[in-house]
């Protein structure tokens, strides 16, 4: 499986969770197979989707997932011990992990290499760390949600991308969608 | 107010104003600040490895309408200009509290550079600066900083001297 068909398989699993998508390829993907308002896709600075996920978890209540990647991992690898020493139970982490930078040409990276982000995620303290196979993703998310309890997902998938439009609607437009759909919600 | 409760006088204004959420990279000049808020129900510090994962976390706070303020030193500048552009690009109102090294008086050659490429760093980025050189500026600072972040919307850096912290001594 690559990340379109792994991010395929939990969409039916995504309910009402607000949504942070990692830059490039995951957000494009994600914005054809189900475009939803409680969706805030990244369309630049890679490296912050986790983190953003966050500090929305420690903001409110509802649950969080940040769709997060490997290549973007690594590039903000500080997260990892920042999420395992502020515990917000509302919030998951899953990344995909394809072992390459798929926006920029599928080079590898050391995810795919000798690096285990799972196990580097347990080494910073992160309590509940999933490895699992791309088949097993929706799966695991949905015992994840289902926990109650702040998981971090490594779901190791093959490399490769699908041609999907770009996402044209400006940032500014995205970040105000989301936020009123949160409105919405709590009103 | 005086010299030594700042700190303290700075965070009911935060409070006060909605703040629930203080990302931080430890500096001498954000010690008390941190201190405080640790002592206090309702508020949350979050220790940060790095400065540019405390504007994501800021970022992701405003998505839900929470309020938060990243503390760090003036060095930590350097390490978040590519995620500025996110804060730019998105338009996140963000407010920094950066606590200055390599100005007024510093004696370490070494943190000159970048503590005097804080302020170009911050305004190529579309952050207002707002530089606070003593103490009767720092509350008015505050509140305009606070003004200008959570009511009208944009990013602001309120700068701590060295002329109001003081240059560490070696």
């Amino acid at each position: 499986m690559i990340r379109n068909e792994v991010l395929k398989s939990i969409v039916p699993v995504i309910t009402d969770e607000l949504v942070i998508c990692n830059i490039g390829s995951p957000s494009q993907e994600l914005f054809s197979l189900d475009d939803q308002p409680s969706n805030f896709y990244m369309l630049g600075t890679m490296g912050l989707c986790s983190s953003i996920g966050l500090g929305l978890a420690l903001s409110q209540r509802e649950k969080v997932i940040a769709i997060d990647g490997d290549g973007s991992v690594l590039t903000n690898l500080g997260t990892l011990p920042t999420i395992a020493n502020n515990v917000a139970d509302n919030f998951i982490l899953l990344i995909i992990d394809n072992g390459s930078y798929g926006s920029t040409g599928d080079q590898p990276t050391y995810a795919g290499m000798k690096t285990s982000l799972a196990a580097v995620a347990e080494a910073c303290g992160c309590d509940h760390v999933v490895e699992c196979q791309a088949e097993d993703t929706a799966e695991e998310l949905k015992k994840a949600l289902a926990a109650d309890q702040m998981t971090i997902i490594v779901c190791k998938c093959q490399s490769g991308n699908v041609k999907v439009p770009v996402i044209t609607m400006n940032p500014v437009v995205i970040g105000d969608r989301f936020m009123k759909e949160v409105q919405k919600r709590n009103a | 107010m005086t010299e030594t409760n700042w700190s303290k006088q700075l965070l009911e204004t935060f409070v006060d104003a909605g703040v629930t959420l203080f990302p931080y990279v430890p500096d001498a000049g954000n010690k008390r600040l941190i201190e405080h808020v640790n002592e206090k129900n309702g508020i949350t510090s979050v220790l940060l490895t790095t400065e540019e994962e405390g504007i994501a976390v800021a970022a992701g706070a405003d998505l839900v309408g929470g309020k938060a303020v990243v503390c760090m030193q003036s060095s930590g500048v350097g390490n978040i200009p590519n995620f500025l552009s996110f804060v730019k690009g998105g338009r996140f109102p963000v407010l920094m509290m950066v606590t200055m090294r390599g100005d007024y008086g510093e004696e370490n050659p070494w943190q000159y550079p970048m503590g005097q490429a804080v302020e170009p760093i911050l305004t190529a980025m579309g952050v207002q600066v707002m530089k606070v050189d003593s103490l009767e500026e720092l509350m008015p600072a505050a509140r305009a900083a606070l003004s200008a972040v959570f009511v009208a919307g944009t990013s602001v850096a309120l700068v701590l001297t060295q002329r109001f912290l003081g240059a560490k001594k070696f």
